[in-house]
């Protein structure tokens, strides 16, 4: 064996260890959650646990009074909304800006990317107001209207589409189709990667998102996880296997999106970060 | 491009000898805004209106109890308050220790970790995928997990320091003295694998023969870092110093679920400042003031750091290079 075979050996060794102490924290969680509270904090950690108590923790957290399975179907419908909504808005949007030719366009284009030095955070306060001037506030509508519109995918997705070949359009408008047969019909199915990649990385960032629910919404049945998460604080503050089992149902079903369409969400995530 | 001359080429359609006024010209230009105008529009009310509309209120003392009928006009008032509040003075000591140790920090451990997943090991997707999932979980679960580990007196971190003979470890999260270095190792911890992806993306486009060439040379491999691998990746650097820096004065899910700003106001910052004035004491007029600041922090970090960029690269297409 060569010597640098054996170094590589040797450095996936020691980063294969250096993951595993990376994930301790969610294994750790994994392990609490299928836990007696009495062994949750045991020193040394007992990672196998003594009594299996995965169980008795699922049905607190599931059928228990905080309504977990409804935070979840809130969850669900909120990142779902707007996840649909943010394509067909934004797709609407690349597809004008990648391929449509109009005065004002580049205008237009360099108006929404100046748009995103705004932090969402410092408009807090008129999006309250607007939110109650239409009635939309404590309601998943107003919510889902909120995570309808994203500069950054209509950037991603007009970088895409400007790689589309003019023959595709023009054979088609020279057949006599009009502009939204060749959006729907041309530019949707040849954009089929990058919009799947967008569906992913919105759905997951909507799926998490805390801050606006956490302001936006007042009554317990229109919570998502993350608020449900907060109220589990609060009712098992000391009860750290129950607390754990939540974290672990919140994360589960991300993880295994993440898991099936791994290259997916990482090729969209470098997306961003390498010229398109 | 879609191109108006292919129109005039083509016999005129019927439709438009009918219509003189609509020719392909300003039809092309009627589709464009439309399919523009609901991502236009949503952006200028969601984003635009508001940013200018909170301007505004950052000159006015409302209570959102009394109504829109009780909002007065008080000139410099909250940005003259905002200088004599403690808790601002904390929150913006706060938000620059954040900055200047997360950012660097961050972006340092995730190069060493991209390049050696990127050069040095087998099974690289194990690897981007292992870091990767604490960025792709709910980031309030992670913290709900860290409030445990970081439990002061049966955590496990605090059992670890004692019995390897740490004599009064931090009480973390309920220390005025730790409590923001907690968040920051949580954060770290959450979004290194975000990094390393771009990195990694980075990486993959230099191209092998400069490394082949330059060992060839007789370069060794720190040489070969800092004299390839380093000058090419600075346009990855960039883009991840650009949104890092900006994403860390936004800070606020791990502050707002795991300390409430505390003990002491010691893990306070401002966008939690926005949210327990505006929506805690309803002082919307101190609120806004407060998110001006907050923009005006966020807008000049950009532009210096876009400056520099466009200085030293002469990158087309400045920000996203």
């Amino acid at each position: 064996m060569s010597r640098a075979k054996a170094g590589k050996i040797v450095a996936t060794a020691l980063m294969a260890a250096f993951s595993v102490l990376f994930l301790v924290p969610l294994i750790w969680m994994v392990s609490a959650a299928s836990k007696v509270e009495s062994e949750v904090l045991e020193y040394p950690i007992r990672w196998i646990p003594d009594h299996w108590n995965f169980a008795a923790n699922f049905r607190t957290v599931w059928l228990g009074d905080v309504p977990f399975a409804l935070f979840y179907w809130n969850s669900f419908k909120l990142a779902a909304a707007m996840t649909l909504g943010t394509l067909l808005f934004s797709s609407m949007a690349a597809f004008s800006l990648s391929k449509l030719r109009f005065r004002g366009r580049d205008l237009a284009f360099g108006l929404l990317l100046s748009f995103m030095i705004i932090p969402p955070e410092a408009t807090l306060v008129p999006r309250y107001m607007l939110m109650k001037w239409f009635h939309l506030y404590n309601s998943h509508e107003g919510l889902i209207v909120m995570g309808l519109f994203s500069i950054y995918f209509t950037f991603l997705l007009r970088q895409f589409m400007l790689g589309i070949h003019n023959d595709f359009i023009e054979a088609a408008r020279m057949d006599g189709a009009g502009y939204a047969t060749v959006y729907w019909r041309i530019m949707i199915p040849l954009s089929k990667p990058i919009l799947a990649t967008v569906a992913i990385i919105k759905f997951i960032w909507s799926w998490n998102d805390y801050q606006n629910a956490l302001i936006f919404l007042i009554d317990r049945d229109l919570y998502p996880i993350p608020l449900g998460m907060q109220l589990f604080r609060n009712d098992f503050a000391d009860n750290y296997s129950v607390l754990m089992m939540a974290s672990l149902s919140a994360i589960v079903p991300l993880l295994l999106v993440f898991v099936v369409l791994q290259k997916q969400v990482i090729k969209g995530i470098s997306l961003g970060g390498v010229k398109g | 491009m879609y191109s108006h001359s292919q129109a005039k080429k083509v016999a005129i359609p019927s439709k438009s000898v009918r219509n003189a006024y609509w020719n392909p010209k300003r039809r092309e230009a009627l589709a464009g805004w439309l399919f523009l105008a609901p991502e236009l529009l949503g952006m200028i009310a969601l984003s635009l209106f508001p940013i200018l509309f909170s301007l505004l209120l950052s000159f006015s003392e409302w209570n959102l109890v009394g109504g829109l009928s009780s909002i007065r006009f008080a000139g410099w008032d909250n940005f003259a308050a905002m200088l004599e509040d403690d808790k601002i003075g904390k929150a913006l000591r706060n938000n620059f220790v954040y900055t200047l140790f997360t950012v660097p920090v961050g972006l340092f451990l995730a190069l060493v970790l991209a390049v050696l997943i990127h050069t040095r090991v087998y099974g690289k997707s194990y690897f981007k995928v292992a870091f990767f999932i604490p960025y792709i979980s709910s980031i309030i679960a992670l913290g709900a997990i860290w409030s445990a580990l970081f439990h002061p007196s049966y955590g496990p971190v605090n059992r670890f320091l004692l019995s390897v003979g740490v004599e009064d470890p931090p009480k973390w999260l309920a220390d005025p003295q730790y409590s923001l270095t907690a968040i920051m190792i949580i954060a770290i911890w959450a979004a290194i694998g975000y990094k390393i992806v771009i990195y990694i993306a980075g990486l993959g486009q230099i191209p092998d023969e400069l490394y082949e060439a330059a060992s060839i040379d007789g370069a060794g491999s720190f040489q070969r870092f800092f004299r390839i691998t380093l000058p090419l990746l600075k346009p990855t650097l960039f883009f991840l110093f650009i949104t890092t820096l900006m994403s860390s004065f936004k800070v606020f899910d791990l502050v707002a679920f795991l300390t409430g700003g505390g003990p002491n106001d010691s893990s306070t910052v401002l966008v939690y400042r926005i949210y327990e004035e505006g929506f805690r004491h309803f002082r919307m007029g101190y609120a806004s003031a407060i998110s001006w600041l907050l923009f005006v922090i966020v807008g000049l970090v950009t532009f210096v750091s876009a400056r520099m960029q466009r200085e030293r690269h002469d990158v087309p297409g400045g920000r996203f290079g």
